[in-house]
């Protein structure tokens, strides 16, 4: 069957395909590379007609396909299924309408997320949701994880600012949901669509919103001695009424790495505050002496504000970098995404050092503090005979530690296969089988990235009254997975 | 329903609700008018899933409320054998002031979470129809957002969790109580504007935002309508950052823009001075009443009139208004209040001339080809029970919203027929 499949799938996309096993390996994993699977083929369509002409097959001989953006996703959400094939989106990369007085912009999933930006800019106007890997990664893989980045604490996520999508469902039919006005009528699809991680079809073409670039910026770091001092002075900046468009935070490994990795000329503390304030100028100046005077409130050690626009792009080099600067301090690391109120900072820090010292891992911590955001870095030699897995396992127990104080596993990296097995710990199985209603009207047959999000596939019948869960499970003894 | 099966149920239902309230359904009941034969106020979450599951079983065909302030909206139900309340789920569950956040049952009103999170300088910024009578769950059904919009988003993008219970019982959570949160699938967002099909709200969380410390409008009024749209985007493409920004008009050919501007001292006066650059030699004036109050005007002593939910591009504000203009006729009494962020509403009242299944259909073609919608949301009960569409076309996405409905609620009992495409 493969070879009559790979021979209708040259017929549809001719060279934009990949059968070799050498070529095939470069789509073996995302930005999680601890997850490897070799996909059957990986097509390059170029149309949203030849897109929607692949998922039709794929439908109609119940082949399973993974779309798949740049590949920087953190979770494996755009990890291959054993037999199927990837879908890449990345010819599908032109930016097709310009709309400045509505401040929307039509573009194809596989256009760059800078790009949008760019392409904007020359009319004073910017696409807000700023992933650590804008410059490579894509519109596409953007709304399938609901990306956000450091500005989405005053801006929003990508589902903030899509209005509109079309869509290839997984029986091969074309949709469009939203629309390039507000509230279309009917369910909010595009709502939910947007952070669905690829598991509910294919997108071929999105509406944005763009925003109207503030007037000034600027970009404040400050330097504390501890971690806990820089919470306290980001909770007493919120609780003054100031809305800041990026709170962030580093502790000292963190620090450390960035410094040797860009020399972004951090200062070196135990708990670095960057706070960035944008909008009108007489208000941002006025508003960021009082952020200053909090800071010092909460005795930083040292206040510097940028200067220049070259400085503030130094001092978010740092930051953007800081995963991959790990791997200057440490061969392998675990990037974690869970969030916490923002009020638990202190007690969750707390919580984490233990942990980092019961399993005699180090811990860095980069976190978008606004939000609650954590993205603590569990590093670890994978030379060293276990340590990947007491690494995984530390990594585990700090997701546990974000859902019992209130929060959640994923904040922007998505549950992909990396997670699904936390879902659990958030969700009870009514809630995760109400979800899976949504899965079932979409992709009955379970072809759209199958097995990515949820511990279980689900049954697609009619449904059959309330879960009863089995007394095993009450007990405790037994967990579905 | 007969009165057998009524009777039946009755008894029945007493059983499943002991501690709530369950009665024969009253003409003031009425569901544009379908009068419901009964009426249930379950007391809590587990009376509400056993009601339900007991509904679904008996294939009995609900309709849903809160305080009822937006009742009428929708289309007809196809019957409504069964009237469910959530009055009772009336409180105000946890606010986390440090966390910018509040859980509330779905029987809350925004006013009262206003004035829980006030004390705190804090708001959910939300400005819905009537916030002293409309309730969390009614306001998450209707998707009803106001002038704040612009600035904060609607009701989807400020809600963070949600709790619902389905047809069958089950009574399921999504999101989370973090504002930042890609665990699963959005439901909240599945359940904003889905005018109770899909299940019943019980719990809903929100974001909040800062009080503003102050706060200032102005008031401009223009000769013609496109130099107030202009001055519109003109506006939207400037250095200020309005928290309300619209456009009033209507048969008196008034035409006024209203610009909100929230911040600290300094900050509204920089983008005060702005936007009266912007305005040329056009001054601001003085409002008669308070221009954020608008909206709710258009619904004042409406009567016979039709209200309608336009939505456009924000640069087809004033070709809009022209069309309506043209299409009521000279004749006609009629309101339009504009935002821009392209959400309008307008009130024609009954003396047009020109019937109001024409206007709409001329309207709406007049709207398609730039994507713009138009629901009917308010109508004599009359205009309710004809073939006038009040939703409009969902597109091609109709038979998937129509698989979705199957799936939360495989035998209809939800709001029956009161939604998009007969949903």
């Amino acid at each position: 069957m493969n070879s009559t499949f790979i021979q209708a799938l040259r017929s549809l996309v001719g060279e934009g395909l990949i059968t070799s096993r050498e070529e095939l390996r470069t789509y073996e994993c995302d930005g999680l590379t601890n997850f490897r699977v070799v996909p059957l083929a990986v097509t390059l369509p170029s149309t949203a007609e030849q897109v929607q002409a692949i998922v039709r097959l794929c439908a109609q001989e119940r082949v399973a396909f993974v779309a798949r953006g740049s590949g920087t996703g953190l979770s494996g959400g755009a990890l291959p299924v054993q037999g199927g094939i990837v879908i890449s989106l990345a010819r599908l990369n032109r930016i097709l309408e310009l709309d400045i007085p509505n401040a929307r912009v039509v573009v194809e999933p596989g256009v760059i997320n800078a790009a949008v930006t760019q392409r904007v800019a020359p009319y004073g106007y910017f696409y807000a949701p700023d992933p650590s890997s804008q410059s490579v990664c894509t519109i596409g893989g953007n709304v399938a994880e609901n990306s956000g980045g450091a500005h989405c604490l005053k801006y929003g996520f990508t589902t903030t600012h899509v209005l509109g999508l079309e869509v290839v469902l997984p029986d091969g039919s074309l949709v469009h949901l939203g629309g390039n006005t507000l509230d279309a009528p009917g369910y909010d699809l595009s709502g939910v669509f947007v952070g669905a991680e690829g598991t509910l079809g294919v997108t071929t073409k999105i509406t944005l919103r763009i925003v109207k670039r503030p007037e000034i910026v600027q970009t404040l770091l400050a330097a504390f001695d501890s971690t806990n001092a820089a919470g306290a002075a980001v909770s007493d900046i919120i609780a003054s009424g100031i809305l800041p468009s990026a709170i962030e935070m580093m502790d000292n490994l963190a620090i450390q790495a960035a410094e040797a990795a860009v020399h972004a000329g951090y200062p070196n503390c135990g708990g670095l505050l960057l706070v960035e304030l944008d909008g009108p100028a007489a208000e941002v100046d006025a508003l960021m002496a009082q952020v200053k005077e909090r800071c010092l409130k909460h005795h930083a050690s040292e206040i510097r504000v940028a200067q220049s626009e070259a400085e503030r792009m130094v001092i978010w080099k740092g930051r953007k970098a800081a995963f991959a600067a790990m791997g200057r301090i440490s061969p392998n690391y675990i990037v974690q995404d869970g969030v916490i109120p923002r009020t638990a900072l202190p007690q969750v820090m707390e919580e984490i050092e233990r942990l980092s010292a019961v399993a005699g891992l180090r811990v860095a911590n980069v976190f978008h503090a606004g939000d609650g955001n954590l993205h603590p870095l569990v590093l670890y030699d994978r030379r060293i005979q276990g340590q990947e897995h007491e690494a995984e396992q530390l990594s585990g127990e700090i997701l546990r530690l974000c859902v019992r104080v209130g929060g959640s596993i994923t904040g922007e990296h998505g549950v992909g296969q990396e997670k699904k097995m936390f879902m659990p710990e958030m969700f009870a199985e009514p809630d995760l089988q109400t979800m899976q209603l949504v899965r079932c009207a979409f992709d009955p047959g379970h072809l759209s990235n199958p097995g990515k999000i949820f511990p279980r596939t689900p049954l697609c019948a009619e449904k059959q009254g309330p879960y009863v869960p089995h007394p095993l499970e009450i007990s405790g003894e037994a967990q579905f997975f | 329903m007969p009165e057998l099966a009524k009777a039946t149920s009755a008894q029945e239902l007493r059983a499943i609700v002991p501690k709530g309230e369950l009665r024969q359904g009253k003409s003031e009941d009425a569901v544009c008018g379908v009068v419901p034969a009964l009426y249930v106020e379950p007391a809590d979450e587990a009376e509400l899933a056993q009601v339900l599951a007991y509904a679904n079983r008996a294939r009995m065909r609900l309709v849903l409320r809160g305080h009822g302030s937006k009742l009428d909206w929708g289309t007809a139900p196809l019957a409504a054998d069964l009237l469910v309340s959530t009055a009772r789920f009336a409180r105000i569950l946890e606010h986390a002031p440090g966390d910018m956040t509040i859980t509330v049952e779905a029987g809350v009103t925004i006013a009262e979470i206003q004035s829980a999170v006030s004390p705190h300088r804090q708001r959910l910024a939300l400005d819905p129809l009537w916030p002293g009578r409309a309730t969390v769950g009614g306001v998450i059904a209707t998707n009803d957002s106001g002038a704040l919009r612009l600035r904060y988003g609607g009701v989807r993008d400020l809600i963070i969790g949600i709790t619902v219970v389905l047809p069958d019982g089950t009574v399921a959570k999504s999101g989370g109580k973090v504002v930042k949160n890609v665990a699963g699938y959005d439901l909240p967002k599945l359940m904003s504007g889905a005018l109770g099909t899909l299940g019943i709200i019980t719990r809903a969380v929100f974001r909040l935002h800062p009080l503003p410390t102050s706060s200032q409008t102005l008031t401009f009024s223009f000769m013609d309508l496109e130099a107030a749209n202009q001055f519109m985007l003109a506006i939207a493409d400037s250095i200020v950052v309005p928290t309300g920004l619209q456009m009033r008009t209507g048969a008196a050919g008034n035409v006024e823009v209203d610009v909100r501007i929230d911040g600290i001292a300094a900050g509204i006066a920089a983008q005060t001075d702005t936007v009266c650059k912007l305005a040329g030699s056009t001054n601001p004036s003085p409002p008669e009443a308070d221009p954020w109050q608008a909206r709710e005007r258009l619904w004042h002593a409406a009567g016979s009139a039709n209200i309608f939910k336009l939505s456009v591009l924000p640069t087809h504000l004033s070709t809009t208004a022209e069309f309506v203009r043209e299409a009521l006729g000279t004749n006609a009494q009629w309101t339009l209040l504009m935002h821009s962020t392209g959400l309008a509403w307008l009130r024609a009242d009954a003396a047009g001339g020109v019937p109001i299944a024409v206007f709409i259909a001329a309207l709406r073609s007049f709207l398609q080809p730039t994507g713009g919608s138009v629901v009917l949301l308010k109508a004599p009960p009359s205009l309710r029970q004809k073939s006038v569409d009040l939703w409009g076309n969902a597109g091609d996405a109709l038979p998937l919203m129509k698989r979705i409905k199957e799936q939360f609620d495989p035998h209809g009992i939800l709001n029956p027929g009161r939604f998009v495409g007969g949903i």
